[in-house]
């Protein structure tokens, strides 16, 4: 009596006689077939994959931090990949010291429903500093920002890097990486003399890249305010 | 029928068979209209504020207390109720809302954050806003029931119906002065505070 239904996906890469997608039934911890990305990586970037390993499912990709973000330009415009969301740029920092820090990304191919995660492993000796992806994706402005302020890893290439969710004054450092103490690095009531000091309607400073592009085009009053030396939260 | 003299404030008499006389104190007027018509500033960050709007719902209807009008600007508040924890960030902006309000005013902080920082006992979390501004009640909880902030509006109530409109010292507002005997230095606090230890080095337990 009822008729299977098949939805119709517009803008699918898939080919129409392909299976309809299914919840896996069950899933290995490790091992697995790997997403196709991976092995065209391979084949594309030879000397940039340092290793490929799926766990629960999901390709990890581990790549050279400095062919990154060819790698992502090829995994965005490439047709047989199309790597079109940028899910999560994120940083993890192990509690043991020999072992370096990770700077991941998470990928989702709408057209061909893919996910796939990259990471680049950065020496803790080595100044962190990668990439950014931002050219390619822009939704990668603000993870980047997080990024950076709870971890300090800089991203070459992004706009305006700088904190996001601390302030802009906060002066102790990463709160995220492991050295960093959970009460943070100062008294509390030192803590609180420097929040309470900012001025919380001041959001700008001739600093910041956005407003020195735009100084030219900003009311007067407020070029006048920028030129005497007027900063955020000062 | 009709009223009835309250023994300790109104009184009521009849001069000379002529209009009826009720006499009172004016401290017992003034606090009357004012602890009957708080308005509170609801500054809601967390999930205190979820709960802070079920008071306000019809189930529990803080508009019984004379709340019925939520003041959303501090201009126009009479009492602010921090519902929810307070980050080192927004600590400014509270402070300046708190400035805002024009006296009589008060403040409760509603639940285990506002009022000690709660679990969040780490780098971005004011411990408690009575470091920032004045509190009148505290009300416990994680997050307080209805019923847990309704007990604290009465007590606040209670509170306002005590207050003397000569004593000036009520509204004043001042920045503590190192020269008080209240005044306690930071390095103080810090001292007093050693002994719980740290979130590194726990020494609560005594262990």
């Amino acid at each position: 009596m009822s008729t299977r239904f098949t939805p119709v996906v517009a803008g699918s890469a898939l080919p129409s006689d392909a299976a309809a997608p299914a919840t896996p039934k069950s899933v290995v911890h490790r091992g697995g077939t790997p997403n196709p990305g991976a092995a065209a990586l391979q084949q594309q970037f030879a000397g940039a994959v340092r290793s490929v390993s799926v766990v629960w499912g999901e390709t990890t990709v581990v790549v050279e931090g400095g062919q990154l973000l060819e790698i992502v330009r090829w995994l965005h415009d490439d047709p047989s990949q199309q790597y079109d969301y940028l899910v999560d740029v994120t940083a993890v920092e192990f509690r043991d010291l020999e072992l370096p820090l990770e700077v991941v990304w998470h990928l989702r191919s709408l057209p061909y429903r893919r996910f796939l995660r990259l990471k680049v492993q950065l020496a803790k000796n080595a100044p962190l500093e990668v990439p950014s992806v931002w050219s390619v994706y822009r939704a990668a402005d603000w993870m980047e920002r997080e990024c950076f302020d709870m971890f300090g890893i800089r991203f070459t290439g992004h706009p305006d890097l700088r904190r996001i969710l601390m302030w802009e004054q906060y002066r102790e450092g990463y709160p995220l990486r492991k050295d960093f103490p959970l009460r943070g690095r100062f008294s509390r009531s030192e803590q609180l003399r420097q929040a309470l000091a900012s001025n919380p309607e001041a959001r700008y400073s001739k600093e910041e890249l956005t407003i020195a592009q735009a100084f030219e085009d900003l009311p007067e009053d407020m070029r006048r305010r920028l030129n005497a030396g007027e900063q955020t939260g000062e | 029928m009709g009223l009835s003299p309250r023994p300790d404030a109104a009184r009521s008499q009849v001069v000379g068979g002529g209009e009826p006389w009720v006499t009172t104190r004016l401290d017992f007027l003034v606090n009357w209209a004012r602890a009957n018509s708080l308005w509170p500033m609801p500054f809601g960050t967390a999930c205190c504020a979820i709960e802070f709007m079920a008071t306000a719902a019809s189930r529990y209807d803080l508009a019984r207390f004379g709340m019925e009008r939520q003041s959303f600007s501090p201009r126009q508040a009479d009492v602010l109720i921090c519902a929810g924890r307070v980050p080192f960030k927004l600590a400014p902006v509270l402070r300046r809302i708190w400035q805002q309000m024009p006296q009589p005013k008060w403040c409760i902080s509603m639940g285990a954050c506002a009022s000690s920082g709660g679990m969040f006992d780490n780098y971005a979390v004011v411990q408690g806003i009575d470091t920032i501004i004045p509190v009148d009640v505290y009300v416990p909880g994680c997050p307080p029931r209805p019923e847990g902030l309704m007990y604290g509006i009465l007590l606040l109530q209670k509170k306002v119906m005590n207050e003397r409109a000569a004593d000036k010292s009520l509204r004043n507002e001042m920045e503590p002065d190192p020269r008080s005997q209240l005044y306690i230095p930071p390095s103080a606090i810090d001292e007093v505070s050693e002994p719980f230890g740290n979130s590194v080095h726990q020494t609560r337990s005594g262990l």
